[in-house]
């Protein structure tokens, strides 16, 4: 337990370092970008017809000529502190607008993260099963199929068909449109995310079903189970009882790898159905120059994806006995 | 005595592409012959790339899918058809591999043994097996990584004297024990014979071999070169030039080596694939030699050692 705990401090200190490093990364990127903020949001008609004095003093009021140590200084000691500063597109809080955009998009995730992940798994079994057959040449052709295609095409494939064609599914955004909020049912809801979901899930399954295919494989492979082989046990029980045990630890792995790529590929796709998520909200912020909103969200994307993996390492610990015994004894 | 394992002129070969399209079958074992009796252990000796595990999984009918077996095996007077080594394996047919990595990492060392079965008989049964090899009841609640390179070769045996066997194939199960546990798991397999099962050792050792068999079968690039009792080899009747050469080779008989390396699958050529090394070879060695009695074993040579050479 002793040892749990360190190994859970040690990984939380590392995450403080990742997260420093992540937002000074983002906030010199932003700092060497061509756009000038006061241009972007104050627009270009409304930047002429101000006078020189006006510019200088909102200049002045959002720092924009300090130098850039101080204001990442000032940005973090504000961080430390809960205040993420203020929105410049939304002329709101960094954390309101993250927090309403990211529970638009953790429902979207969610689902993709465990559709993929599942569908990933069965149909990664299911081939490395039935190696060199006619099922593992179809996943597999299909696996590379999908990985292959661009995940925005993807997304404006399913749009024309079940939005323009089939005419089912809405074609974008959250709810439907010209309808009051508080009249938005869950059904309404539901129906706006189930393409952006799909999307995301279709595309988060080859690389965890060609991953599930090569580690069985490599499992059917092994000693131990040439000696069940060789001990009468039916392939069947095999696949049972020896793969899908040792095939565990590295989908644990996979599944929770898997966030940052379904975090990446939301961006794509929220941006093709014009969710309003957090994926498309960070395009939005790095496009209009709104320098706290995207530090917020490179942070808090960082943090998630990072918590993801911190889950998966504390999981082996527990399954895999190993790694449970051997930290018990030493 | 009853003959538990009979086998005759048995080849192993493996389809293999090599660049690209190119197909070419290469040969492993080739005219492999061997008897086991029951009471008996045999030893099948050869170094190492000599094709002598898949001997072991061609007799237990689990090769690989690219692989393809001709000769005759004869399990106690019958044929011993893919259909019947299915139904045997495991039960009257079992194999003692080398070590803990033919363990599953992540399976506790009981249910390993029982294979599945959770009734009262079967734990038991597995509580009793490894009493009889020295191992406690709480070795069933072990993982493999916590098992000694002795306990997870004691554990194996455990797992094969379960069924209680009639054919008993043991695939090189002492490398990396010291020379008495190696002795102690050779004289389990002994104790497992003078029950009535049949034994065949296979390995690269000839001095442990020699510690433990009845009869040696000494193999060579893929082929039964000799078959000999143990006895015969301090007593000096050997009849194979390279049987000599690997007995010579041992730490207490000069430890003479032999220059030359054994050919790889596929690179025999025709006729004797010792002839290169052998110093009595003669211009007939290019040409087929059949396995033939002499002196009360059986050897594949023209110009046996002892013998009457051409």
């Amino acid at each position: 337990m002793k040892h749990r705990l360190l190994f859970t401090g040690k990984k939380l200190i590392r995450m403080l370092l990742l997260l420093l490093g992540v937002s000074l990364a983002a906030f010199l990127l932003m700092s060497a970008s061509p756009l000038d903020p006061l241009q972007t949001n104050v627009g270009q008609a409304a930047l002429g017809t101000m006078s020189q004095e006006q510019i200088d003093r909102l200049e002045d009021y959002w720092g924009v000529n300090d130098p850039p140590l101080q204001r990442y200084l000032g940005w973090l000691g504000d961080f430390v502190r809960g205040d993420m500063g203020t929105s410049l597109l939304y002329r709101q809080p960094v954390t309101q607008v993250i927090g309403q955009r990211l529970q638009n998009s953790l429902w979207l995730m969610a689902f993709a993260w465990l559709f993929s992940g599942l569908l990933g798994l069965a149909l990664g079994l299911l081939a490395g099963a039935n190696r060199g057959g006619l099922g593992d040449r179809i996943i597999r052709g299909y696996c590379l199929l999908v990985s292959s295609t661009p995940t925005f095409w993807l997304a404006l494939v399913l749009l024309m068909v079940f939005a323009v064609w089939l005419k089912v599914l809405p074609a974008g955004l959250a709810v439907p449109v010209g309808v009051d909020a508080a009249s938005v049912t869950l059904a309404d809801r539901v129906r706006h995310a189930i393409l952006p979901a799909l999307t995301l899930s279709i595309t988060g399954v080859p690389n965890i079903a060609l991953h599930t295919r090569e580690k069985l494989i490599d499992i059917l492979e092994s000693d131990y189970v040439l000696f069940a082989r060789a001990r009468g046990e039916r392939p069947a029980a095999i696949l049972l009882r020896h793969g899908l045990r040792n095939v565990a630890l590295p989908a644990i792995t996979l599944q929770f790898a898997a966030i940052s790529e379904i975090f990446g590929g939301s961006v794509l796709v929220e941006q093709v159905f014009s969710y309003p998520g957090l994926g498309q909200t960070a395009v939005n912020a790095g496009l209009g120059s709104d320098l706290p909103l995207l530090l917020g969200i490179t942070v808090v994307s960082a943090a998630i994806v990072f918590c993801g993996n911190l889950i998966a390492d504390l999981l082996y610990g527990v399954v895999d006995p190993r790694i449970r015994r051997g930290a018990a004894r030493a | 005595m009853e003959t538990i394992l009979q086998v005759r002129d048995l080849s192993i070969s493996f389809t293999q592409y090599d660049r690209g399209t190119r197909r070419r079958e290469l040969p492993v074992i080739r005219r492999l012959s061997l008897t086991v009796e029951a009471g008996q252990v045999v030893a099948v000796v050869g170094s190492s790339g000599s094709g002598k595990s898949l001997l072991a999984h061609g007799i237990l009918g689990i090769l690989p899918y690219n692989s393809r077996m001709e000769g005759e095996i004869r399990y106690r007077g019958q044929p011993l058809t893919p259909r019947r080594a299915e139904k045997l394996r495991g039960r009257e047919i079992v194999l003692v591999p080398q070590g803990v990595t033919y363990l599953d990492p992540l399976m506790q060392v009981g249910p390993q043994l029982r294979m599945g079965r959770r009734d009262a008989r079967a734990r038991g049964e597995s509580r009793r097996v490894l009493e009889r090899y020295g191992l406690g009841p709480e070795t069933e609640r072990r993982y493999p990584f916590e098992l000694s390179g002795g306990m997870a070769r004691r554990v194996l045996i455990a797992a094969a004297a379960m069924q209680s066997p009639r054919l008993l194939i043991a695939d090189e199960p002492t490398p990396g024990l010291d020379a008495r546990a190696a002795g102690r798991i050779l004289g389990h397999f002994r104790e497992l014979a003078q029950e009535g099962a049949g034994v065949l050792l296979i390995t690269h050792d000839l001095a442990l071999a020699l510690t433990v068999a009845h009869q040696v079968a000494v193999f060579y690039a893929g082929e039964t070169v000799e078959v000999a009792s143990a006895a015969d080899f301090p007593a000096g009747r050997l009849r194979h030039p390279y049987t000599r050469a690997l007995w010579n080779a041992l730490p207490q008989n000069g430890f003479t080596p032999m220059p030359g390396a054994q050919p790889g699958p596929g690179e025999e050529g025709t006729g004797c694939p010792f002839a290169p090394r052998c110093p009595r070879r003669g211009p007939e060695c290019a040409e087929e030699i059949p396995l033939r009695p002499l002196a009360g074993g059986l050897v594949r040579c023209l110009r046996p050692e002892g013998g009457d050479g051409l």
